[in-house]
């Protein structure tokens, strides 16, 4: 899968901006998402309520997980549901494997799951001989073009309709130069229609999983989940331990907020309640750990499980508009990204939580009201402590020196001012400093305030 | 009433004009302000970069110069709020506690405090706020746009109390700058770019300055805008605040 393994985010990001004209186009367009999920969330005087009841309710579910899935597990084979538990990506992926090859299946079809693109499934899969197909849209695009999805809920949102057309051309023979989205869709819905017919299985993702009845429920706009589901022999659906609700009257709360949050829309197009296989299916259900347990244990991330992927604070970033999603070199991308994979592998995604600028924006669109700026900083703190922050290091040093020289040379003005340009990292006056790339730096004064301070105002 | 003036490392260093503003404006509302000489920097470049643990020293010292004030005022939100937010010691977290109470940036001191309704400034121009996210998202200097919640702005409040100035309404009302402290150098070109895209909403409304509560936002977009010999500038708001004919 094309993916860069050697650069950081701001490396990533610097090549995504090589072409302004896209990154405006990336911008504006994930802006105006905001802005329709602004405006849909304004029409609810209890908007804020409503944020602030899920917030709780989550509160709740991660504090007594263990009951609650204990709970729903019961539920689940009441229904009908055969269970699996997988610790890892490595254990999913094996039981995925094992379900199929009892059937002898060799091709599946998906509907969106970043659990499963987390856990590579689709490679893994291949690799032992069977064919799977992504039935969400976006995700299907990205998957014919061989990258990883770029957003959790818009998976081909940095690409132009021109890209897809070209994609198209190459990989289903439409007529090149064709570029109108609704005939590139017919395409598409042709094409995947006829995988829908021939798929003996099915896998889902879980958006919802209801502890008191053992159901789970999967949002989509396009209809392919259901699709997949209902013509399927197999279903299997995959689930993080987190995606728990306790009762199913919660969810008259989380689907409002899931759907104005991600694109503005009062309600997804379908959402699809699962319960019981219907007569000659099976339906499976892997309940996946994968570092979430992890997560839990630590007091001051925990709450980034309270996470609905609504990808709200994607389409509200700043660094995330204009850096686009695959410089996050994570499944997950963007500000909620960034807080949940130093959990996964902190060496590797050290850099995440040094691609914001803390401006806040995040934690106020976030519809379970995550701290996620807050978390960004604490994580800095916790990969500066285990020694992960090779990225940042240079820095360090600066800050470093920074502190031993504050008390005593600072009282001496004119060395403070010679001492400060040299030091501090956004002003140290070399032209290597990245600030001079496309800025200039203040004309400095003749005098600091410092120096004005003690010539012109009386000491006291 | 007497109140610490707590001028940030940077304007210190780079924009004296906006600190002798603050503090000829304190004055000139009759608060009798004192400039503890030997204050340095709050601590954030280094907090921000993951290095908290290295900042007892900037903190002590922070305690040192301003313990015992009224009131300690700042023209910066984003230093104020990192003063609010991790200011602590070892050694006298009593006094730490007494100073994160008291430390106010310069906006919400003459709105909250000093609860100023009327200046005698004139500033003639087209004018576009810039809120800091420290300042709007941190210390609620103005309702964010976020949140399903009842508008407010206090720069907004005061720059109606200059005459002749107009202010002007920009596209993406609270947008960051991307300045972000060691951002701006790590990660240089989102950095820059979304301080060029800022820039644009001002030059697009037709404003003549960017004004703002925090001059690091401000640093970072006058770098971008005298690069490009934009005819666009920046002003700290206790500079306009300030202001005479």
């Amino acid at each position: 899968m094309k993916q860069s393994e050697t650069k950081d985010h701001a490396g990533l990001a610097e090549d995504f901006i090589k072409d302004e004209e896209r990154v405006n186009w990336h911008d504006g367009a994930l802006w105006y998402i905001r802005e329709k999920r602004d405006i849909a969330s304004k029409q609810i005087p209890e908007w804020e309520q409503l944020r602030e009841a899920a917030s709780k309710i989550k509160s709740n579910v991660i504090s007594n997980l263990h009951e609650y899935l204990l709970q729903f597990e019961a539920n689940l084979t009441k229904n009908g549901i055969i269970v699996h538990w997988a610790q890892n990506a490595q254990e999913h992926n094996e039981i995925v494997y094992s379900i199929l090859k009892a059937k002898e299946i060799n091709q599946m079809v998906k509907s969106k799951s970043m659990l499963t693109e987390e856990c590579h499934l689709n490679e893994y899969l291949g690799e032992r001989g069977i064919d799977v197909i992504n039935s969400d849209l976006g995700e299907y695009i990205q998957q014919i073009d061989n990258e990883p999805p770029s957003h959790i809920v818009l998976p081909c949102i940095h690409k132009r309709k021109e890209e897809i057309g070209e994609l198209f051309h190459e990989h289903l023979g439409t007529e090149k130069g064709l570029s109108d989205p609704t005939l590139l869709t017919r395409v598409a819905r042709k094409h995947l229609r006829n995988v829908f017919l021939t798929r003996r299985a099915a896998l889902t993702g879980v958006n919802f999983a209801v502890a008191e009845t053992g159901e789970y429920v999967v949002c989509t706009n396009e209809g392919n989940a259901d699709m997949g589901a209902h013509l399927s022999e197999v279903q299997i659906a995959s689930m993080g331990l987190e995606k728990i609700i306790p009762q199913k009257k919660h969810l008259g709360i989380f689907l409002r907020l899931l759907a104005r949050s991600a694109t503005g829309q009062p309600i997804t197009i379908y959402s699809s309640h699962y319960k019981k296989p219907r007569k000659g299916q099976e339906m499976h259900l892997i309940l996946v750990d994968a570092g979430r347990t992890r997560q839990l244990g630590r007091t001051d991330f925990r709450d980034s499980l309270k996470c609905i992927k609504c990808g709200g604070c994607m389409n509200t970033c700043p660094v995330y508009r204009k850096s686009g999603g695959l410089s996050y070199h994570n499944t997950i991308s963007g500000p909620i990204g960034a807080i949940l994979a130093p959990n996964l592998d902190m060496k590797k995604h050290a850099d995440l939580p040094y691609a914001s600028t803390l401006c806040g924006s995040c934690s106020n669109v976030c519809p379970v009201k995550i701290n996620i700026h807050e978390q960004l900083y604490k994580w800095r703190q916790v990969i500066v402590k285990e020694g992960c922050a090779a990225n940042t290091k240079a820095l360090g040093m600066k800050a470093m020196a920074w502190t031993l020289s504050s008390p005593g040379t600072f009282t001496n003005a004119g060395k403070a001012g010679r001492w400060f340009l040299h030091n501090i990292p956004f002003v140290v006056n070399n032209k290597l400093n990245p600030w001079y790339k496309q800025r200039d730096m203040p004309e400095g004064p003749k005098e600091s305030f410092a120096e004005w301070y003690a010539k012109n105002e009386p000491k006291r | 009433m007497t109140a610490g003036l707590f001028i940030p490392c940077y304007v210190n260093q780079f924009y004296p004009s906006a600190a002798k503003s603050t503090l000829q404006l304190l004055k000139k509302l009759g608060v009798d302000v004192v400039y503890p000489a030997k204050q340095t920097c709050c601590g954030q470049p280094m907090s921000n970069s993951g290095f908290e643990y290295l900042s007892q020293g900037c903190n002590n010292l922070f305690i040192d110069n301003f313990s015992g004030f009224d009131y300690i005022v700042a023209p910066s939100a984003s230093c104020v709020l990192h003063i609010k937010d991790h200011l602590h010691s070892a050694q006298n977290e009593e006094l730490a506690t007494i100073i994160r109470t008291r430390v106010y940036e310069l906006v919400e001191f003459l709105t909250d405090v000093l609860k100023v309704e009327k200046l005698d400034a004139v500033f003639p121009h087209k004018v576009g706020i810039h809120h800091s996210c420290h300042g709007l998202r941190g210390l609620h200097l103005a309702q964010m746009s976020e949140l399903n919640a009842p508008p407010f702005s206090k720069p907004k409040r005061l720059l109606d109390m200059v005459q002749g100035l107009e202010q002007i309404t920009l596209d993406r009302s609270d947008e960051c700058c991307g300045f972000g402290g060691t951002f701006c150098v790590a990660e240089e070109a989102v950095s820059v770019k979304m301080g060029k895209d800022r820039v644009t909403d001002h030059t697009k409304n037709g404003a003549e300055y960017i004004t703002s509560s925090d001059l690091s936002c401000l640093m970072h977009l006058e770098g971008i805008l005298h690069r490009n010999k934009s005819s666009l500038k920046i002003i700290h708001i206790a500079e306009i605040l300030n202001s005479t004919v």
